[in-house]
């Protein structure tokens, strides 16, 4: 048993390693960066303070970029909610060609996300878009006021917030139905002998004992909103004027584009008051997971 | 009117035929407990399963309070249900597990409380309203269950098999409560259960099936001591019935009808035979000798006899006695059938 | 009441139009992909045409320029050496890290394993700043490699949480009764719980690659040459030129990449999302 107490950290600890210096160094650097005067091309590093947090906040694109990252985050995730939990419902039993549906619901999500919003970049063409043309065609809207999806401010919030539940709904869906299985068949069939209805089999009983789960795609979903600009990147570059900027976003364009790395790291910074908050309830449903 | 009827009801599975039902006929009688019993796969579950309308059937009748019920939904049957696994909501509390089918019914609150509190006093649960189900312990979930299934006041009461979950000491007290607790309420029930002793302990009727059909139904009495054919023989009783087949005819008798000739004699005519005993097993109470018939028209048969340890003396492994069984205690079975037939002279 | 055998056929159409419409939307796109791909361009750009349907006949033109004009391949190419080399590392560091803190570390090898599967949470939004220094220093930068380097960052994290579990759920008897007929705890590892866990392994394999295939931050900050680039970032950043989308070609693009990680990806889904659900299931 002696070779057991060195066997154990040599077998981990490359691992560990691996992801403190790629990981946790960066992590720190972050930090360092957002109170310094780092950027690209320049050698030097001068402590600056809060310098560079007073000139991020001082900036109407960052505050445009914190209620952004909001609006973005709760709306794509409510949606998500929604069609989940109805989704789950409806793909729940075995039917013919689950498989099948399986597979093409799924596709947003495993296809690379930045494929799909330059498929959904044609769909919302300024000029081809195929939905343009069916507005047109049922007479909803006129061939030259046609809505130009990515173009205006309200359109471009909106046209990115569905984009991204699209992509992000399979797998909210498929995080649900783990779930949905996971209930005994016993307290359902136990609900329609106690004279529960449809409606109230799904909203009193399968909706709570499914909440544990929407808990954990709710959590993994805002934390993967809060923190991605793929589809804004694609789509909209954060404009027009700033309108669909969020915090990521904003911090690629300071940080590596703009060059302005402390900034841009200040920026980030921001992020991680909710990471922090998100590791916490992860941590607490993990360790109610092994209290029950 | 019964409570519950079925006509030539079954049920045809895609995948195998385990648990089918095949042209079931069944009548309850006005507050009566009816155990259905079988080995698993029997179809018993499956019966059940389609009185609470949790299972369609492929052909066949269910009535209900004399009203033919096959399409209307569980919820539409008034009936309630104890399930193997209890089913109790995990995330309400005790007292609204038990409200929850006065909820959906539409009672009024005060109503709810009321028969919540009257469901729970039966079964001495009153104190665990707060608790959460995890927080129970197996003997009071079953009685959650119950109070659950009761509060309503259903005119059927299905139970499957809801003392299985509970270990072996427990069961036996919980049995004979849930009994009591059945004669009281006066609620007819029907109950599942693989557990002969159960069965018999509970039953005022026993449904003995097997492979969907079903083989016998009658009172404990009637099923133990006068089965209709082999199976129900030798599903009932432990160790099963002494079968011995002959040239025409199968022969049984239970091994606790198979006594020494001193201990057998209370009048009535008796058959006599020499039995040699190969092996015994001392089980306290009583002891069971296996060994075989030496001579007559039983000559060289294997055969069990079950005696009251008390009147074991002498009777040791290698040694042959004279053993006799009472005329009245032999059953007759058909070779071919396997079902009864008259009594015939073995002499 | 309505008779049950109608009530059940209602419940049965209103499932089946959430399906469906489900599946519309989120197939469309796909879809989209595919008719514009051997649309002709000119058929493309009448907006007098049904757009749903070939007006014209179907062309390949679109595969041809896609295959023969651009770097498109070039990308396919660096994306699976890219994938298959950050597979190996992957492997290389999470299988013993994942058996060890699975068996051999008592009680704290959970919370370690906690705390790995956490900093999957870190997202590349908050590192690629300072990571772009890194790699600089690493002489690594716009070349394939700093993403090989970076990648593994977060497919260890998440491929030792799942391979936790998978160990986890071997039991413990197997690799006793191995020590007792004389292998040593190394050998038991090697010789039994690796055999043992081949579609552990495999489903880490698949996603190690499949996140490769998706990520695409850190790509886009750390290569800047197109010839060096991703599928992820080579096809949404390169095949534009300028301000010209030729539309046919990169949906081409689109659609022959998503589908084959699609397939890849659904095969070993179960298993992914019981690395996410672990626990709050039960």
């Amino acid at each position: 048993m002696r070779q057991q107490r060195w066997l154990g950290p040599a077998m981990f600890i490359p691992a560990i390693l691996y992801i403190v210096i790629l990981v946790g160094v960066p992590f720190v650097m972050a930090f360092v960066y957002s109170v310094g005067d780092v950027k690209v091309g320049s050698e030097g590093y001068h402590f600056v303070g809060l310098h560079n947090f007073a000139s991020v906040l001082k900036s109407p694109t960052f505050l445009l970029a914190v209620r952004n990252s909001f609006i973005f985050t709760i709306s794509s995730q409510i949606l998500v909610l929604i069609g989940a939990t109805m989704l789950s419902m409806a793909l729940q039993e075995a039917f013919p060609g689950r498989r099948f549906f399986r597979f093409l619901i799924l596709l947003p999500w495993v296809a690379p996300v930045s494929i799909g919003s330059i498929g959904w970049k044609w769909i919302l063409d300024s000029l081809y878009s195929v939905i343009n043309w069916v507005l047109v065609r049922v007479h909803l809207v006129k061939q030259f006021e046609a809505p130009v999806w990515l173009g205006e401010p309200k359109l471009a919030m909106i046209s990115v917030i569905l984009v991204h539940t699209w992509h992000m709904l399979p797998f909210a869906t498929v995080i649900l139905l783990a779930g949905l299985t996971a209930i005994p068949k016993d307290i359902v069939e136990a609900a329609a002998v106690d004279g529960a209805g449809f409606f109230r089999t799904r909203f009193q009983i399968i909706l709570p004992m499914m909440l544990p789960i929407i808990n954990v795609a709710v959590l993994f979903g805002a934390i993967f909103t809060f923190t991605d600009m793929t589809v804004i990147y694609i789509l909209t570059r954060g404009g027009p004027y700033d309108s669909t900027q969020v915090l990521p976003s904003l911090a690629f364009f300071t940080g590596i584009l703009g060059s302005d790395l402390a900034e841009g790291a200040a920026i980030s910074i921001f992020l991680v008051p909710l990471l922090v908050i998100a590791a916490w309830l992860v941590l607490r449903s993990a360790h109610r997971a092994e209290v029950t | 009117m019964a409570v519950v009827e079925t006509r030539r009801l079954t049920k045809v599975f895609k995948r195998g035929n385990v648990g089918a039902v095949v042209n079931v006929d069944l009548e309850t009688r006005e507050g009566e407990f009816l155990v259905l019993l079988g080995p698993s796969g029997s179809g018993k579950t499956t019966l059940l399963r389609m009185i609470a309308g949790l299972e369609d059937p492929t052909s066949g009748e269910i009535l209900i309070g004399g009203k033919v019920v096959n399409d209307l939904s569980p919820r539409e049957r008034r009936i309630a249900m104890v399930f193997q696994s209890y089913a109790l909501y995990p995330h309400l509390t005790v007292f609204n597990n038990i409200v929850f089918p006065l909820k959906a019914q539409g009672v009024d609150r005060a109503q709810r409380q009321k028969q919540a509190e009257w469901a729970a006093s039966l079964l001495g649960i009153g104190h665990l309203f707060s608790r959460k189900p995890r927080e129970l312990s197996g003997g009071e979930r079953q009685r959650v269950a119950v109070a659950r299934a009761i509060v309503r006041e259903p005119s059927v009461f299905l139970l499957d098999e809801p003392l299985s979950n509970l270990d072996a000491k427990l069961r036996a007290s919980a049995r004979e409560e849930l009994e009591q607790f059945q004669k009281r309420i006066g609620t007819t029930a029907i109950y599942v259960t693989h557990d002969q002793v159960e069965a018999m302990a509970m039953g005022d009727r026993v449904v003995v099936m097997s492979q969907g059909a079903v083989r016998q139904i009658g009172t404990p009495a009637d099923v133990y001591d006068d089965p209709a054919d082999t199976f129900v023989a030798t599903f009932l009783g432990s160790p099963p019935m002494n079968l011995v087949p002959l040239a025409d005819v199968i022969v049984g008798f239970r091994p606790e009808h198979f006594l020494p000739a001193g201990v057998a004699e209370r009048g009535g005519a008796h058959l006599s035979y020499r039995f040699q005993i190969s092996h015994s097993e001392y089980l306290g109470a009583e002891l069971i000798l296996y060994g075989t018939i030496q001579g007559g028209a039983l000559h060289q048969k294997k055969v069990i006899s079950r005696i009251p340890s008390t009147h074991s003396a002498g009777l040791t492994d290698g040694s042959a006695h004279t053993f006799a069984v009472a005329e009245s205690d032999v059953k007759f079975f058909d070779k071919q059938t396997e079902k009864r037939t008259a009594p015939r002279s073995l002499s | 009441m309505a008779p049950r055998r109608a009530r059940t056929w209602v419940a049965l159409i209103v499932t089946w139009i959430v399906r469906i419409v489900f599946a519309v939307i989120l197939g469309f796109p796909f879809y989209w992909m595919l008719i514009t791909t051997f649309k002709r361009t000119s058929d493309l750009y009448n907006l007098d045409n049904n757009p749903f349907i070939f007006n014209e006949r179907p062309t390949l033109e679109h595969l041809r320029l896609l295959f023969t004009e651009t770097l498109f391949l070039r990308w396919v190419g660096n994306t699976v050496f890219a994938g298959a080399v950050v597979v190996l590392i992957t492997l290389l560091l999470a299988v013993p890290a994942a058996y060890a803190l699975a068996r051999l570390t008592g009680g704290w090898g959970a919370q370690l394993g906690i705390g790995i599967f956490l900093t999957y949470l870190v997202p590349s939004t908050l590192l690629f700043i300072p990571l772009s220094r890194v790699i600089s220093l690493l002489g690594l930068q716009d070349s394939l490699w700093s993403v090989i380097v970076v990648y593994p960052s977060f497919t260890i994290p998440f491929s030792t949480w799942l391979l936790m579990g998978f160990f986890k759920s071997i039991p413990r008897d197997l690799e006793d009764a191995a020590m007792v007929d004389g292998l040593s705890r190394w050998g038991a590892f090697v010789k039994l719980m690796i055999p043992m866990s081949t579609s552990g392994i495999l489903t880490v394999v698949i996603f190690a690659f499949t996140l490769v295939t998706q990520e695409f931050v850190y790509a886009l900050t750390f290569i800047s040459t197109a010839a060096h680039s991703t599928v992820g970032v080579g096809v949404p950043t390169f095949l534009v030129r300028g301000d010209v989308f030729y539309w046919g070609s990169l949906m081409a693009a689109c659609l022959i990449t998503s589908l084959p990680i699609g397939v890849l990806y659904n095969t070993f889904l179960d298993r992914f999302i019981e690395g996410f659900t672990v626990g709050a299931v039960k």
